[in-house]
Formats: C-alpha cells, structure tokens, sequence
C-alpha cells in the first residue's frame, strides 16, 4: 500500500502544489521554513482542510478527489501528533489514549485493556490517572504519539513533534521518538523545520519552499548536494550555482572558484565552512582558490567561530568559514577587516545544476 | 483615592444594599415561622422553583445547540440572528407576555393549532409559566455559552475528529466539557432570571394560585393584601437567590473569566 497525496490547495495568495509519496514502513519528513506549506499540506491529507483540486489515495482508497470524493477525518485511518499535542484536558491520560479506541466504536473495558498496553510501550503506564497537564513535556508528547498509534493508523501524521519541548529534553525525547516511528510499519509523515529532526527520524527527505518540493530525497544525499540556499544553509554549507568549464567554475554571481576536477555546463558548488582559511597576508605558494575577502559578520558556535565574508570581485559574494577561537585571536578579527581567504579545492563538491 | 471618586461609590453602595438590610429589619420576625409554613407560601415557593428549573432545562435543551451554532455556524445573516436572540434581554418582560400570548394564545398563531390539533393550551398553565420564564432567560445562556464556545480552542475537535471520533461525539466528549464552566455560569444566570421573572408570566401565565403564582407574582399580591406576608415572601426570595449565588461563585466567576 502506497501513499499518493497530490496537493492541491490555495488561500489567498498562498498556493501549495505538492506530488508527495509514502510507502509502507517508510518515514518521509517534510522539512522548510515556516509558512512553506508544511502544514497545510498536514492538514490536506488528514481530512482537516479540503483539496482545491488534485487526489489523495491510499493504494485504490481514494481519501479526497475534488468534486467527487471527499472522507472526513475520522473515516480515514489515520493518527495525528499535533504541534502542541492536543491532549484533552478533562480526560486523564489512559482516557485519552482510549478515546480513538472509544470512538472507533471498541467497548469501553477492552479499549482500556488496549490503552493500558500502550502506555506501557512507551514506559507511562504509572500515570494512567493522571491529568495530561500535570505531565512534562516529554511525558506529553509520549502520550500523544500513543493516543495517535492506538487506532493501529495506516498513516501517521506528526506536526512539529518535537518544537514544544525544550532543549535540554529535545535531545532524549528525538531518541525514543525515531525508535517508535521505527517499529511503526504504517507509513509515516513527519513536518517540522528542523533539520536535525528530519536527518535524524526520517528515511527520507522532502524540502518545501514557498508551497512547492524544490528538493527530495535520502538525508545523507540533500547533505552532501544541496540545491537551494535555503537548503545549504540547512546543512551548513556554502552552495553557489555556475558554469564550468575545465577546472574552473565561473560563479553566476561573479568571481570564479577552481575544482580539483574538471566540469563542464552549469553546476552546483558546494563545501563546508571548515574548507576554508583565513590568513592575514596572501598566503604564499598561492594556493588556486585564494581572495581577498572582508569580514561581514562573526558568530559564536559551541566549539568553533562562524565567519561570514564577502570575497568580491574574485570570489563568491558570500561566504562561510568556520575557524577555531584560538585562529580569531590570532587574526584580531573585527567586522570591516581585509583579510585573505583560501579554499582547499579538494573539499570542493561539484554536480550537475538541473 | 479621591472624595469625588470615593463620595459616589458609598451612595451606589448604599443603594443596593439599604433596600436588603430594610427587608430584614422590617421582617416580621415573631409572626415569621407561622407566615412561612403556611400553605401559600409553600405552594409558591415549590411553583417557582419547579418553574423556574424546568425553564432553565428547556433553555439548556434549546440554548446550546443555538449558541454552537451561532459560534460555529457559517450563513448569511448570522449577524443579524445573533442581535435578535438577545432582544428578550432588553424587552420589557411584559412586551413578551404579549407576545407569546399573541403568537401561543388560544387563539394565537401557532396556539390556535397546538388547540386543535393536540388540545394543549398554554396559556394561564403551569406550562405558560414555564414557556414565559425560559422565554426571558434563554438570552443569558445564550451568550454566556456562545462566549465560552468563541474562547474554545476548535482544534481540539480537530483533534477528536482525526482520533475517529464524528460530529455528535466530539460534542459530547470534547467541546461540552471544555464549556462546562460557561455552560454553569450561563444556567445560574438563567435559573435566577427564571426565578424573578414577573412581567411575562403575569401577561401570559396569569395568576391562578397553585398553578401560576410564583413567588414575585404572590410578593406583589400579597403587597396589596397583607404587606408582612410580602416582606416575608421577599425575604425567602433573597435567601434563595443568595444561597444560590454562594454556592456556585467559584464556578460562576471562573465561568466568566
């Protein structure tokens, strides 16, 4: 059984057109910034917002096809973790689990047998009375991602899953969660903005920009070939678009940078900020890709210093260099400063732009 | 705090609260166990109060669903709906009366049916009195549950829906207990109007003892008649109507909220 959800959907001058498929077992994460469409399209395929036109179809069970068809949220086989999970407040936590159970039309002794087994899998069965807002952050999303698994879902559906929590739990609570969706052998959708959550739950990737897929495909590959700023910027890479010709690509931008291979027609540069070094005087021996660069902007990361240069006319108009503390101090670095900047051309990633 | 601010706050204090403390102080206390045993009384207080409970059941019967679809319902004209489902609020009771009589009356536009075709008369019944108190009350709990509807947060039915719970279901489960308060808050202020109402029963209820003589209508008659029997009345009302604002204050303020 396979997901089909072609999305068609407009609201005012927003308009989202996505071709999204899932298979069974598989998890897909829809990653973009904010107000891309993610969740509109979340809200499409659980039934919460009708299509404009388009189709969506589980295997030959087609869920909503504009005139014709249209299933409401609770006949389709589905389970949701909202955002802020949704918990209702007037039930306890064991209630809650069993409402899916309940409304499915279960008996009210089984469907708590069933709930009780279900806390138990995710290690909550002692707060079975309890009310959802005595419970942390954690707790909370445990007991959403079960209320929604109850109704043993074809599809799971989950909205920011982690954005409620706060840091220091984030990291723990992703664990467990990509152990669950793991075990889950429906298909699952996973929405949320942070890159990390996606690399880390999903098997694979679709970035969304501006209502539309503009990337897709397994994490370790949008890591290693980025195709929109937005996305390099996701992975912390410096990403420019040109034309090659020989070793040398001529950024459509302005300046040029050197490959260690040769290219031809137009093409994507990509490479980490660690590729680059910082020197106060044109190094000598000059390496190929060396430019006189001026310092933009400095950021404090947990272990290394971000700096963002302009290297222009030569270079890339913007870019990232990732250099130790103890290489700042050395170097005085202030925004304004004249610096040379050069590129270890064998770190440099190149690959067709089409 | 300032004299002209200070000056006009004590009076309003006064003005509400002289009358009720001149209601105790006049009470005929030797006379009173004796005044407020008798079958009158009795008769009037368990008539108000049965009246007064059964309309505030109607207007809950009719109120909610009237209130959830005017916070939730999508149709031209809801607007104008809305205004008009607050009229009884500010018509004088009386105007009402007239009206049900004219519309309920024997020979009325739906009652001279109602007559015929199901021999029931409304008017100058127990029935009447119960149509005319839930009449003036339904407003109250009208916009109180409308208000409680409007703060929900609608995604929680969202949320019922995707768990396969249906339209009625999610009513029940998950938008009623999440109104309760309001839903509280909007039957006290009801009952309580219920309970006073005077003007509407008069006019289409009439005042037939034991029938249709609530406590507010047997307050005026005794007036006429037997002013201490009236004080006493008064105070029976006064001790109701304060028990039952004490006991639901916490609920009732937390409702509005």
């Amino acid at each position: 059984m396979t997901l089909h959800a072609d999305l068609r959907v407009t609201r005012g001058d927003f308009d989202l057109s996505l071709d999204l498929t899932v298979e069974p077992g598989e998890v897909v994460a829809l990653l973009g910034p904010n107000g891309a469409g993610k969740t509109t399209a979340l809200r499409a395929i659980s039934g919460l917002l009708p299509l404009g036109d388009g189709r969506i179809a589980l295997d030959e069970e087609v869920w909503d096809q504009p005139p014709r068809v249209f299933r409401t949220p609770e006949r389709r086989p589905i389970g949701v973790v909202f955002q802020d999970y949704l918990l209702f407040d007037h039930l306890n936590c064991l209630e809650n689990v069993a409402f899916g159970l309940r409304a499915r039309g279960v008996d009210k002794q089984s469907a708590r047998a069933e709930a009780t087994r279900w806390l138990d899998t995710v290690g909550l069965s002692s707060y079975a009375r309890s009310r959802p807002r005595s419970l942390s952050g954690g707790q909370a999303q445990r007991v959403a991602l079960v209320r929604a698994l109850a109704t043993s879902p074809s599809l799971l559906l989950l909205d920011e899953p982690l954005a409620a929590l706060d840091a220091s739990t984030t990291l723990h609570v992703r664990a467990e969660l990509g152990q669950h969706l793991q075990r889950f052998t429906g298909h699952t959708l996973l929405v949320t903005h942070d890159p990390l959550d996606a690399m880390v739950l999903a098997d694979r990737l679709v970035i969304v920009e501006n209502g539309r897929i503009v990337q897709e495909g397994r994490p370790t590959e949008i890591a290693r070939r980025p195709r929109t700023d937005y996305v390099a910027q996701l992975v912390g890479l410096n990403l420019y678009r040109g034309t090659a010709s020989g070793t040398t690509v001529t950024l459509t931008e302005g300046g040029t940078i050197t490959l260690a291979e040769p290219a031809t027609g137009p093409v994507h540069v990509a490479f980490p900020p660690t590729a680059v070094s910082l020197y106060p005087e044109a190094p000598s021996g000059s390496p190929r890709n060396t430019w006189p660069a001026t310092v933009t902007g400095i950021e404090q990361h947990a272990h290394t210093v971000r700096v963002r240069l302009t290297a222009t006319p030569t270079g890339p108009t913007t870019l990232l260099a990732d250099i130790t503390p103890a290489a700042v101090a050395d170097l005085h670095l202030s925004p304004g400063q004249p610096l040379h900047a050069t590129l270890k051309a064998t770190e440099i990633h190149t690959y067709p732009s089409s | 705090m300032p004299l002209i601010l200070l000056l006009p706050a004590l009076l309003g204090l006064a003005f509400l609260l002289v009358p009720l403390i001149g209601l105790v102080a006049k009470a005929p206390w030797s006379t009173l166990p004796s005044r407020l045993f008798s079958a009158d009384v009795w008769d009037a207080l368990r008539l108000s109060l049965v009246c007064a409970t059964a309309a505030m059941v109607v207007c809950l019967l009719l109120g909610i669903p009237l209130a959830w679809l005017l916070a939730r319902g999508s149709f031209p004209g809801r607007g104008v709906i809305r205004a008009l489902v607050t009229v009884p609020l500010v018509l004088p009771p009386v105007v009402g009366g007239v009206a049900l009589l004219l519309v309920l009356g024997r020979r009325g536009l739906v009652g001279q049916h109602l007559d015929a075709w199901f021999g029931i008369t409304l008017p100058f019944t127990t029935a009447g009195v119960i149509v005319a108190e839930a009449f003036v009350a339904m407003p109250f709990l009208v916009i109180s549950v409308e208000g409680a509807l409007r703060a929900a947060d609608p995604r929680y039915e969202e949320a019922a829906a995707t768990l396969g719970a249906g339209r009625w279901l999610t009513f029940r489960r998950v938008t009623l207990p999440s109104i309760a308060p309001g839903v509280v808050a909007g039957a006290v202020l009801c009952w309580a109007r219920a309970l006073g109402e005077f003007g509407a029963t008069i006019t289409f209820a009439g005042n037939f003892p034991g029938r249709t003589t609530t406590m507010p209508l047997a307050v005026y008659l005794a007036l006429e008649t037997d002013p201490d029997v009236a004080v006493v009345l008064s105070l029976v009302l006064l001790i109701v109507s304060v028990v039952v604002l004490a006991s639901l204050r916490e609920r009732w303020i937390s409702g509005l909220r």
